[in-house]
């Protein structure tokens, strides 16, 4: 298998026109902000989740 | 040369009514699209053979009041303004979006997608009795076996050898799902496992088959139908059944924009290795389960790899097809967004939980696990779950992550409500969008490769679409904003 340099090839050359943002380096959520998200879902979640999740039934479809 | 890639998604939403005993799926899903079109626009009816009908919904539907916008195969099924086919399809809603010519285009119409389940809800409340109330999910599972699809659509050459699309994508399709995955709690079905507490995909339980015909039983990795809505002489349309609804932007861009760059590079003859999979439907599951993106499948040829060692071998295909062309910039971003994926997935997928929806759900759901001290079994991580992709911005948990800056995004609201009312300006989606939008009164009929006026003349008038390249704002908007009626239209197109 061909890993030994596609790891650390550069992104193609691109035309002046056809310049783009580097898109922001990947950074996980800090455990901060994931606990407030957390009491956030808390508040927003549908209540008696068994039953809810029990009756979500669907048809199948494609 | 490889043609442009046309494409477009077509979303069936998980609907449920709660407190209504008169509940039936196909009402639930009539109502909201005549709930969102009759204040809009003079019913149009969508010109094809297929027949769903509405069974028994007819009786609860008078008691709303509303007109119920049937078409002659007792089916709702309308066509927007912006160009796109909103209808109820096996028991769901389904939300075509109109074509587009590139990836960040589509996010922009699958989000349009999405704000008109919404403002459908909202409408169809108000003539809800009661505590009655209908919820939405743009998902594709309902944990029990049942799934319902999100197919993509790409136009692709009619020379192309059907035999070489099946070897060369199925590879790609199978991996494709670590960062394309909508992400899901469990595993269900044929395929159910007690050792599955969550998975990358939530559609790969339901695949069986490597190619096939059917797209709601026996589902094959790659759906053999062929009906190109454009010149069959010149096109096929690709329809792929394999890919997740997903809620992120990053995750709809990565699936779109790589797909339609593998394509490119199918037509074109480009990828000369053997990338197949020896047992591809197998491969599937063993990616889908397993979240650290470690797990290897055999190749056809015995090599051993992982999910984002093949999806490195594509991307570097795709580097060298590209380095000898002009790259236009949203496919560039493709390119630089899937390198920084996939490195990010091969050192720590978590990384990854601001962009990718299963990433995003899994360390959600893990943080909701422990706070509560609940087992993976419990009931409450499936409702986190489901109500990730509640379409309802203000209780879906996808959408709490992107008010709190928790979750990337790729494109502005303001350009999604824009995409709710008006077309894309470079495909025949425009010419469609237009037509409805000024002179909905006069069209009698439309599809996808036609509109159909009634300009008071003798017989109706059809206008072939059969180029998805033609019929764009450049070529026919000045026509339009001209154009005093539809016959002034016919004649202004014939001129």
């Amino acid at each position: 298998m061909a890993d030994e340099q596609k790891r650390v090839r550069r992104r193609p050359e691109r035309s002046e026109e056809a310049e783009v943002e580097a898109p922001p380096k990947a950074e996980s959520r800090s455990a901060e902000e994931v606990d407030k998200l957390i009491s956030e879902i808390d508040e927003v979640l549908e209540e008696n989740a068994e039953e809810f999740v029990r009756s979500y039934v669907q048809k199948g479809g494609e | 040369m490889a043609i442009p890639k046309v494409m477009g998604i077509e979303t069936e939403y998980g609907v449920i009514s709660k407190g209504d005993e008169d509940h039936n799926p196909i009402f639930a899903s009539s109502l909201l699209i005549n709930s969102f079109v009759s204040p809009r626009l003079k019913r149009v009816r969508w010109d094809y053979e297929e027949e769903t009908p509405l069974r028994d919904a007819r009786g609860a539907f008078e008691r709303t009041g509303l007109e119920l916008f049937e078409d002659e195969g007792g089916l709702v099924s309308v066509i927007l303004e912006n160009g796109a086919r909103y209808y109820v399809d096996h028991a769901h809603p389904e939300y075509s979006t109109p074509e587009c010519s590139n990836a960040r285009n589509l996010v922009i119409h699958d989000k349009a997608g999405e704000r008109v389940l919404a403002g459908s809800l909202e409408a169809a409340s108000r003539s809800l009795p009661g505590r009655s109330r209908i919820l939405v999910y743009k998902n594709n599972s309902d944990g029990k076996g049942n799934s319902y699809g999100c197919h993509e659509n790409y136009l692709m050459s009619r020379s192309t050898p059907f035999p070489s699309i099946v070897t060369m994508l199925t590879p790609f399709f199978v991996t494709r799902q670590i960062f394309t995955g909508a992400g899901k709690v469990g595993s269900e079905g044929a395929a159910a496992s007690k050792d599955t507490p969550y998975q990358i995909s939530q559609r790969a339980d339901f695949f069986e088959v490597e190619v096939g015909l059917e797209t709601t039983f026996r589902r094959p990795l790659i759906n053999t139908r062929d009906e190109p809505h454009a010149d069959p002489d010149k096109y096929r349309r690709l329809h792929v059944i394999i890919g997740d609804a997903n809620m992120s932007e990053i995750s709809t861009f990565l699936k779109v924009g790589t797909t339609a760059l593998v394509l490119s590079m199918i037509e074109d003859n480009f990828i000369t290795s053997d990338l197949r999979i020896a047992e591809p439907v197998a491969a599937l599951r063993t990616i889908s389960r397993d979240p650290t993106c470690r797990a290897k499948v055999t190749l056809a040829d015995g090599r051993s790899v992982t999910a984002v060692d093949l999806q490195w071998e594509y991307l570097d295909w795709a580097r060298k097809y590209l380095a000898d062309q002009d790259v236009d910039p949203v496919t560039a971003e493709v390119v630089s967004r899937w390198e920084q994926t996939l490195a990010a997935l091969e050192t720590d997928p978590m990384s990854l939980d601001r962009q990718l929806d299963w990433v995003a759900k899994l360390r959600t759901i893990e943080a909701y696990r422990e706070r509560h001290g609940l087992s993976w079994d419990h009931p409450k991580l499936s409702l986190v779950d489901l109500q990730y992709h509640d379409i309802r911005m203000d209780r879906s948990v996808y959408y709490r992550m992107v008010d709190t800056g928790q979750i990337e995004t790729l494109v502005t609201e303001e350009e999604v409500q824009k995409a709710v009312s008006n077309p894309p300006e470079d495909t025949r989606a425009y010419f469609r969008g237009r037509a409805l939008g000024r002179f909905s009164s006069q069209v009698t009929a439309a599809s996808w490769d036609a509109v159909i006026f009634d300009t008071g003349a003798d017989s109706l008038q059809k206008v072939p679409m059969m180029e998805p390249l033609k019929g764009t704002k450049a070529s026919v908007g000045s026509l339009f904003d001209a154009a005093e009626d539809a016959a002034d239209l016919l004649r202004r197109l014939q001129s």
